[in-house]
């Protein structure tokens, strides 16, 4: 056998913790209990309480641009790791879930209240049915669409000079008062984080997710494809919508820059530091990114290469990112054996 | 049996670029018949099966299920009509524990369609659904077999679970695909009993098959592929008994000792 | 008579863009997304060294293309060689790269109309009544001799072929003996510099901009996707195809649309032949 010194390898085991609050057993007592609720109530609480405790209107603002990057954030790390479609422009979601409320508002008169929801729908129409050639092709093509959509329509708008051109549509109205402003948006993205993880877990999330893994074995199942992967990306794009509505009521104004590079590239930036398909990890990599880039705002585009570097320095050397390696230390130990 | 056959392939011929994988290949399949379809590596076994299922797209050629004309129908389709299959190499969802895979298939149309597996009821909860069908299939219902993890399951119940997603479509023709490679002894000699249940519930069955001893146990007629062309039909004596089909196997030697252990 | 003669040019140009995007797809499989950002790239070398270092106009281009093929092989050596094989993450990667390089060159000053580079030849013709830039006839002419001489390469070189043979069937290459990762990185050097070549001609015909990185990665694009991976043919009657729908656009609609005719272009291969013009593959590729 081994007579050479003997080998050590690195383990990992579930924390007993863990297992004993797996499933039903968690009511087992309030240390099981709290194991279970701690992590999502510290971030309820946690998100809820930042404005509160965050000085002055420039970091309020802040607070919200995050909640709106971490909506984008979360869809694309929804249609990326659970249903194997990469986004590359998110922006496209946002200009046109912005300038859909945009028009509502302005042009049709509707309240805020009234034109964000209605954006949000449509919006989701109008993305899912513009990106509907590319869904029964590989995923190349959906990433090399929604690179595109966005310089697109940039472009059209500018030419065409329709919807207020480069000067963009003014005189939006606002958030009824600032505290529905802070913490509609709050609400909004802790709704949605906690509505995909419930649906990730239901059997059309298992669909889905099994459209990722193996879709030849799902068309075997008599489903079509084209069609669950249509309602993802509803889902999707009407989040990032969702997110385009509500950044154009806090700007008061939507132009062109709805479209900006911003929009696409931070969010998968995000993803990848916070920890891919956690759900979770995007959110925090939006935390961690948007006020660094806001202190970067002196830069201009500098901004966007810090981004694509990191993205550049993540996906290559493929770090697992916050959440992932956060998790892991929670849910299990690890130590040395001897082979 | 009734007299018009539940599947017909008539004059079926495929070509990837320059090589022709079926060439004018035609056959038809009763109904509760069990066929199989045997031949050489690269005869074009699996090719049928893609053409059939609609994977892949046919040359020339019709096919008719219930008279009903499916070449050229999208997968999900054709399966949608009561045709399924089982992949060669295999495609189960290795994230998922073993249960949870049948989830997908319960949650088709057809399936919502076709009732519940409790004789025409409510679908009820698709997890204990999944379950019993694993039951039905062969997996020990109070064991954690069920719910282990995809991945760490072994070969036998890795093929089981392929027939088990087709039945919980509740289909008319199942077309198995070397459902028998890569199994023991005794994993096999658990299949074969399975698959003539499966005759005697009224599946239909076509099995695309090299261990060519446990395939004559279950089939009623035998079909031989050579080079993407039909080379004979008919029972498993008279095939075996063909010398075109001994050539095709072992090339021109005399092979009867084989025969004695078929 | 002027739309045939400028759509010709246009096409030609359009297929100088996509030649070094197909040629690094069709042996690697890598779908280059810094494709434009290496063009502009290459036009800010060729201005450096001329203007900041004061090299003649040749030994700029010469040295614009040389540095680009190594800075694509640095990228591809350094960077995506470690995501081989992940399409998306490839493309993510590349896309990555192509934002730092152009926002970079962004941040860097490089706007305005300041930054050219002079035609070859200057001063113009008449060709059938319509009066044509040497210049575009210069870019017509080495267009379509570099179209062939690369055919020629590829099929009759041992470089050539092994590319070839890695386009084909990566894994008998390699039980060839051919390295597949040393001729990826080769792929990629000749991509780039296939990028600097089509920059140092076509630029002189107007501003270096940083701009046009991004409309060179659509363009290429959409020749690759409406010609058909994997197909000179293909991407050659596709780049005629679009160049004309766009001279067609820009007489008879507005020129700003000429960059929607590229995306409606990929839209509707999407949506009718999504293998493309000539495109072989599609069938292939699943191993059912």
């Amino acid at each position: 056998m081994n007579t050479a010194a003997t080998q050590r390898r690195k383990e990992r085991i579930d924390r007993g913790i863990k297992v004993r609050s797996d499933g039903l057993y968690a009511l087992m007592s309030w240390r099981e209990l709290a194991y279970l609720i701690a992590p999502r109530a510290l971030l309820i609480v946690g998100l809820l309480a930042l404005p509160l405790v965050m000085p002055g209107a420039y970091w309020q603002r802040v607070i919200s641009i995050v909640c709106i990057y971490a909506l984008l954030a979360l869809s694309f790390d929804f249609l990326a790791h659970y249903v194997g479609l990469v986004s590359l422009g998110g922006a496209f979601f946002v200009g046109v879930g912005g300038y859909l409320s945009a028009i509502f508002n302005t042009h049709w008169g509707w309240p805020v209240l009234a034109a964000i929801p209605a954006a949000t729908i449509a919006g989701g129409f109008v993305c899912t049915v513009l990106l509907l050639p590319c869904l029964p092709l590989r995923g190349v093509y959906f990433a090399i669409v929604t690179l595109m959509y966005p310089l697109f329509l940039a472009r059209v708008i500018e030419a065409l000079n329709i919807l207020g051109g480069t000067d963009g549509i003014m005189g939006i109205d606002s958030f009824p008062s600032a505290w529905v402003e802070e913490y509609g948006v709050l609400v909004l993205l802790l709704v949605s984080l906690f509505a995909i993880r419930r649906l990730v877990n239901t059997d059309l999330g298992l669909v889905l997710r099994a459209v990722k893994d193996n879709d030849q074995a799902v068309k075997a199942s008599a489903m079509n494809i084209t069609h669950y992967k249509a309602l993802a990306v509803f889902i999707a794009s009407a989040i990032g919508c969702l997110a385009g509505a509500c950044i154009v009521h806090i700007y008061m104004w939507a132009g062109i820059s709805v479209f900006a590079l911003d929009f696409s590239v931070l969010p998968i930036a995000a993803t990848v530091i916070g920890g891919a398909g956690t759900l979770v990890g995007p959110v925090i990599g939006c935390l961690i990114l948007v006020p660094v880039s806001e202190l970067l705002r002196d830069f201009g585009t500098l901004r966007i290469v810090f981004y694509s570097l990191i993205l550049l320095g993540f996906i290559t050397f493929r770090s697992e990112g916050v959440m992932v390696y956060g998790q892991r230390k929670y849910q299990q130990f690890e130590r040395w054996t001897t082979i | 049996m009734s007299d018009t056959p539940l599947l017909e392939v008539r004059e079926v011929t495929k070509a990837f670029g320059g090589i022709i994988a079926l060439n004018r290949v035609s056959f038809s399949v009763g109904e509760g018949e069990i066929v199989g379809i045997i031949g050489p590596n690269g005869s074009g076994k699996t090719t049928v099966v893609n053409c059939i299922t609609g994977f892949i797209k046919t040359s020339a050629g019709q096919i008719l299920f219930r008279g009903q004309d499916i070449t050229g129908k999208p997968p999900h389709k054709i399966a949608d009509m009561g045709v399924t299959r089982t992949f060669q190499i295999m495609r189960p969802y290795y994230s998922l524990p073993a249960y949870k895979n049948l989830v997908i298939p319960l949650f088709s149309p057809r399936a919502r369609r076709t009732g519940g597996w409790r004789g025409g009821g409510r679908l009820g909860d698709r997890n204990t659904v999944g379950i019993d069908i694993l039951e039905e299939i062969g997996f020990e219902r109070d064991s954690y077999v069920p719910y282990k993890l995809t991945s760490t399951l072994p070969t036998g119940y890795l093929k089981r679970l392929e027939l088990a997603r087709c039945l919980a479509l509740k289909p008319e023709l199942i077309i198995c695909d070397e459902v028998f490679s890569g199994l023991s002894m005794s994993e096999i000699a658990s299949m074969v009993p399975l698959i003539e249940k499966l005759q005697m519930e009224g599946i239909t069955l076509i099995m695309i098959e090299h261990r060519l001893r446990e395939l004559f146990q279950v089939a009623n007629r035998v079909m031989v592929l050579n080079f993407g062309e039909k080379l004979v039909e008919g029972t498993a004596e008279e095939v075996m008994a063909d010398s075109r089909v001994r050539e095709a196997y072992f090339g021109s030697e005399d092979i009867e000792e084989v025969m004695i252990h078929a | 008579m002027d739309i045939l003669i400028y759509g010709t040019i246009n096409s030609v140009a359009l297929a100088l863009y996509a030649l070094g995007f197909a040629l690094v797809y069709g042996i690697s499989r890598l779908p280059n997304f810094a494709h434009g950002a290496l063009y502009v790239l290459s036009g800010f070398i060729a201005w450096s060294a001329r203007n900041t270092f004061g090299l003649n106009y040749p030994l700029s281009i010469l040295a614009a293309m040389a540095v680009t093929a190594l800075i694509g092989a640095a990228i591809y050596r350094l960077f995506l060689i470690r995501v081989r094989g992940m399409e998306i993450s490839e493309i993510i990667a590349s896309y990555a790269v192509a934002l730092a390089i152009l926002e970079g060159l962004r941040w860097g000053g490089f706007k305005g109309m300041t930054y050219t580079l002079p035609a070859f030849i200057s001063g113009s013709t008449t060709i059938a009544g319509i009066s044509v830039d040497y210049q575009r006839i210069v870019v017509v002419a080495i267009g379509a001799v570099l179209v062939a001489l690369l055919w020629l390469f590829t099929h009759y070189t041992r470089i050539g072929l092994a590319l070839r043979g890695m386009a084909q069937d990566e894994r008998a290459a390699l039980m060839l003996g051919i390295d597949s990762d040393v001729m990826a990185v080769v792929a990629m050097a000749l991509g780039s510099m296939l990028a600097a070549f089509a920059a140092v001609l076509l630029l002189p015909l107007g501003n270096i901009v940083v701009e046009s990185g991004y409309n060179v990665l659509i363009l290429a694009i959409a020749v690759c996707i409406v010609g058909g991976l994997g197909s000179w043919m293909g991407a050659v009657l596709a780049a005629f195809i679009i160049g004309f729908a766009q001279i067609l656009t820009v007489v008879y609609v507005g020129s700003h649309f000429q960059m929607v005719v590229a995306l409606l272009a990929i839209i509707l291969t999407l949506i009718l032949k999504p293998s493309g013009l000539f495109g072989q593959q599609k069938e292939l590729e699943e191993r059912v």
